[in-house]
């Protein structure tokens, strides 16, 4: 018997071995390359008078299914896939997390779709699945949360990060009327867009005007309603002085708002950041949330399929400087590491709010 | 004869009669399932499942559970990613992953069986606690620079080919579990332990020594499972795998193992955790919700136990009408 | 010889109800420990708010403790109440959302019915298809789930397609108590005097101690175990429902997960997995003192990591805890015994 736990053991051994054999030498962070992964594209040239092609395969996979922003964006994507006259396909997880993404890109790949716009739940873990895809001939755009640029053709920007970044902390100033103490509630601790943005922060809090403002805490509802109500409740115990809530998350935002409108919090703690106007309407009618900004979800998505569409009929190719039209959007530059920027955040108010339905 | 007609009608054998007839159907009638490239990602993806539910079947086999095996494997994702910061080269941290994976499942083995405590309540404990490690390690982010000539072997195929590296592995580690369950004095105590331990301590068998050495082979499996996911993803996160506990234990009793112990086989676990995959990557291909799947794996543990009950009844019904009429005419 | 019997299985009963008191005993005073030391550093743990957010957080996880426990105590496990939680939850929400007019009542009765209907499959399959409950309920785990999920379709009904009434449920109080917990201390607390005072709760735990002596005592073990997983089903259906109220925003993976959850407060609470001991308000105080773990963490401003490695040590000392008891038990009744 005891020979058999050593048989055991050495299965075990053995097995470490056959990887270890896979590669010899010493490996470490410092000396591994980590350029392997990029896919070898082919340096076709754009055209950009060449015709806009019909039927194409165009799939949406959003970070999860049932995210009510997703379903915004994409329902956009479907309005834009229609115009196209390609075919649209919504696939996704129910919980956002890298490794369900990844069996959805396979399944993409098998069932040979033309475009996959996806939201990347982390930037480096689709990253050899979406580069199988670009080797399929599948062109990859990211939107909402870019994946590693070497394995994306296009990234759809929903504002630029600084122009985010500065409306959320002029947005913080007003409502503290100038001083006092804020806190972050942002959506998980590695989400790519929302660390960006805090970063922004950061940098536009140091400047002198913003000197009496103080950043207290950043805390991460992992965009779960639950938790980020109940990270709401934590900072606002744990700073008794806190002024305003900035969450640029809508999962965070509308959870925060719910907890501050029903606790002896409201009217003394402002939350603002980024939301949908459906979700907040009801804050900023019962005065909990005066202000708060967001874009169009609905046009990430439609020019996420327009870009889509233009990559795949060879009229861009995700260079700088290229151009293409996006139905009613109009036209579109490609910028720097094939991003294309929507345009500037809406702000809403109890004034305008009314006006959007989304 | 009888022996021939109860292997046919037992638990294992429907399973993998089931598993070739999904397999055939959706090699036929799913466009591009019976490809290559779909074989790779079906084998990619059973994977961490098929790995973990080989000692699995062990545990249960003798009567216990593993609950934490899921979370062992964060935590030994998430170390790979803090030691890989650190410095460490690849080739040390694999091994040491893996017995990082084999401490943690010592301490499993020294709870259930050096302290006595029921095996369910003690692994629900650990797989608190090693996740809780596994998020204070390495927080919510994640570390994903490894090296390309590793995680491109685990996502590669043998020379480009159809068949991924992985499956080498799997196909290794299932033959020396298949044969140490099935060919082996060590196999039979096993189910000695499961069919009732307390007979198989006044046999000889080293029961406690036994069940210790099994959390051991469990823990360093979901070690080198952590590190197969971290390789696979390129990314070591905390969460890596969570919820994987419930269906490596769900393709096991599925596969026809007895959660009492003392009954099932490694090949019908291997056709459970096939049929489940395979189900699922059908589906998906098919545009189903991954999610209708839910309700066929739930379905199919409760009738995996539930119908041999049913038959059984029936069976024992059907024999007291037989012998009743006999003892009448 | 009977009466020795009578004697000596009193005896140790007696002194074991003692150290199970002890052991609800070590809960209050690792709670009293905990909050004590929290609110030195932060007196404003103590502050009406917080109190009342840790009790309405506690709420939820206590209802479903109290009917996890009963499940428990019979020698079983009902590993399901996640997903019934989050089948109701999500019906109840779509029944207020396209009928704001209902009363809450109307809510709270759907929701039991929808819980008690999945907890009778549970006692069903266990019952009469002889399947262990284990895997019955990991299977209904699976199946409820996919239902919800097969439903909902990623559809989520949010806060503000709620009626009033019913979204003002979770917060309203009645002299300062508000429903949640109320709702939450009448059912772990007739839960308790079910199972410590009444015929019904005392064959529950001689099941748990002994199935077959307890069948063999006549006891009507399928009717009470049918009972147990129904309970059980019932209270995750209202944990549904005012799951829904509190928190306003419901899809279909409402509760996922809370399964292990509730197991842990019934394990913390004292109940033993292998059954017949352990009681269900010590079951609500594990779910009392893992939420304070929680909320006192965050208010430590504790990398909040740490939280579920936390709350897994305590599980492992829980059980230990238990069985240090047991063997003391064990040995006290040899020692009886050699004396007699």
């Amino acid at each position: 018997m005891l020979r058999t736990h050593h048989r055991l053991l050495t299965a075990a051994s053995a097995s470490l071995l056959v990887l270890g054999l896979a590669a010899c030498g010493g490996t470490t962070k410092d000396s591994a390359s980590s350029d392997g992964g990029a896919a070898a594209q082919t340096g076709a040239s754009a055209d950009p008078n060449a015709k806009t092609k019909e039927g194409l395969k165009i799939a949406f996979l959003p970070k999860q299914l049932n995210n009510p922003y997703s379903d915004v964006e994409t329902s956009g994507g479907k309005v834009a896939v229609g115009e196209l006259k390609g075919e649209y396909k919504l696939v996704g997880p129910n919980d956002a997390s890298a490794s369900s993404q990844v069996s959805y890109i396979n399944t993409l790949i098998q069932q040979q779709q033309d475009v996959i716009v996806v939201a990347a739940n982390d930037p480096n873990a689709v990253c050899p699945s979406l580069n199988q895809a670009r080797q399929a001939k599948i062109k990859v755009v990211s939107f909402d949360s870019d994946a590693s640029k070497d394995c994306r053709d296009a990234f759809i920007n929903q504002a630029t990060t600084q122009g985010i970044g500065e409306s959320l902390v002029k947005m913080a100033n007003e409502l503290a009327g100038g001083e006092g103490e804020i806190a972050i509630l942002s959506a998980t601790p590695n989400a790519t867009n929302q660390n960006a943005w805090i970063e922004v922060m950061k940098k536009e809090l140091a400047k002198p005007e913003y000197s009496k403002l103080k950043l207290v805490k950043t805390a991460y509802g992992n965009d779960d309603d639950q938790k980020s109500f109940q990270e709401a409740q934590g900072l606002l115990q744990s700073y008794p002085k806190l002024k305003v809530i900035v969450s640029p998350t809508t999962v965070g935002i509308a959870a925060a708002s719910r907890y501050v409108s029903s606790s002896n919090y409201k009217g003394k703690v402002a939350i603002t950041g980024l939301g949908l106007p459906n979700q907040m309407r009801e804050y900023v009618k019962d005065g909990t949330v005066k202000k708060f900004a967001l874009w169009n979800p609905a046009d990430i998505g439609y020019l996420a399929a327009y870009a889509g569409a233009a990559l795949a009929s060879g009229q861009i190719t995700g260079k700088q400087g290229e151009k293409f039209t996006a139905g009613k959007l109009g036209e579109y530059t490609i910028g720097a590491d094939g991003e294309i920027v929507l345009g500037p955040p809406t702000e809403f108010t109890a004034q305008n709010i009314d006006q959007f339905n989304f | 004869m009888s022996e021939v007609r109860r292997r046919l009608a037992s638990w294992d054998s429907i399973i993998i009669a089931l598993t070739v007839l999904v397999l055939v159907v959706a090699s036929v009638g799913v466009p591009n399932f019976g490809t290559s490239r779909n074989f790779t990602f079906l084998v990619l993806d059973l994977m961490p499942i098929v790995l973990v539910a080989l000692p699995m079947t062990f545990i249960i086999v003798t009567g216990e559970i593993d609950l934490s095996v899921a979370s062992t494997l964060g935590l030994t994702s998430s170390l790979m990613g803090w030691f890989w910061n650190n410095g460490l080269s690849i080739e040390t941290i694999i091994p040491l992953c893996v017995l990082v994976g084999a401490m943690l499942g010592a301490f499993n083995g020294f709870l259930v069986t050096g302290l006595g405590l029921p095996s369910l309540a003690v692994t629900i404990g650990t797989l608190a606690l090693y996740r809780g490690l596994a998020f204070v390690v390495l927080g919510d982010g994640a570390v994903a620079d490894f090296p390309w000539n590793y995680t491109g072997w685990v996502t590669g195929t043998i020379g480009g080919g159809a068949v991924p590296n992985v499956l080498i592995l799997i196909v290794a580690l299932a033959l020396i579990f298949g044969v140490v369950l099935h060919a082996t004095p060590f196999g039979r105590s096993l189910y000695a332990i499961g069919a009732n331990a307390q007979a198989a301590h006044f046999s000889g068998i080293r029961v406690a020594r036994t069940k210790f050495w099994l959390y051991v082979a469990s823990g360093a499996i979901a070690g080198l499972v952590g590190v197969l996911w971290t390789l696979r993803y390129s990314s070591a996160r905390a969460d890596n795998g969570s919820g994987l506990e419930l269906a490596v234990v769900a393709a096991v009793l599925l596969g026809g193992v007895s959660i009492f112990g003392g009954r099932g086989t490694l090949p019908g676990v291997l056709a459970g955790v096939v049929l489940l995959a395979a189900l699922q990557n059908a589906l998906r291909l098919q545009d189903v919700s991954g999610q209708a799947l839910n309700i066929v794996t739930g379905a199919l543990l409760v009738l995996s136990v539930l119908l041999p009950n049913v038959a059984s009844s029936i069976r024992a019904t059907w024999h007291r009408r037989r012998l009743r009429q006999a003892a009448a005419s | 010889m009977t009466a020795a019997l009578v004697t000596k299985s009193k005896r140790p009963a007696l002194s074991a109800g003692g150290l199970m008191k002890t052991r609800e005993l070590g809960i209050i005073l690792a709670l009293a420990i905990l909050v004590i030391f929290t609110a030195v550093n932060h007196p404003r743990f103590l502050s009406g708010q917080s109190i009342r957010d840790i009790l309405l957080n506690t709420a939820i996880l206590a209802v479903m403790a109290a009917g996890q426990a009963v499940v428990v105590i019979t020698r079983n496990i009902d590993l399901s109440v996640g997903s019934v939680l989050g089948l109701s939850a999500f019906t109840v929400a779509t029944m207020m959302s396209t009928n704001p007019d209902l009363p809450m009542i109307a809510a709270l009765l759907v929701g039991l019915a929808v819980g008690a209907v999945a907890g009778l499959i549970n006692g069903v399959l266990v019952r009469y298809g002889r399947v262990p409950a284990l895997v019955v309920t990991l299977g209904t785990l699976y199946m409820f789930r996919g239902i919800t999920y097969s439903w909902a379709g990623g559809q989520q009904v949010n806060a503000d397609e709620l009626p009033r009434h019913f979204l003002r449920f979770a917060n309203a109080s009645v002299l300062g108590v508000p429903w949640l917990v109320l709702i939450a201390v009448v059912v772990v607390g007739g839960v308790s005097v079910l199972m410590r005072n009444y015929r019904v709760g005392r064959e529950l735990y001689a099941m748990g101690s002994s199935p077959q002596a307890a069948e063999l005592a006549g006891i009507r073990v399928a009717r009470n175990l049918l009972g147990a997983f129904l309970l059980s089903g019932a209270l995750a259906g209202l944990a549904g429902v005012l799951f829904a109220a509190r928190f306003g925003t419901v899809d279909a993976s409402a509760g996922n997960g809370y399964e292990l959850t509730v197991v842990a407060a019934v394990v913390v609470g004292g109940v033993a997995v292998f059954g017949g001991s352990g009681t269900v308000w010590g079951a609500g105080l594990g779910a009392l003192l893992l939420t304070v773990i929680g909320s006192a963490l965050a208010v430590l401003d504790i990398n909040q990591f740490w939280q579920q490695a936390i709350v897994g040590a305590l599980i492992l000392f829980a059980i230990c805890a238990d069985r240090l008891v047991a063997v003391r038990i064990a040995r006290s009744l040899r020692k009886r015994d050699s004396h007699v």
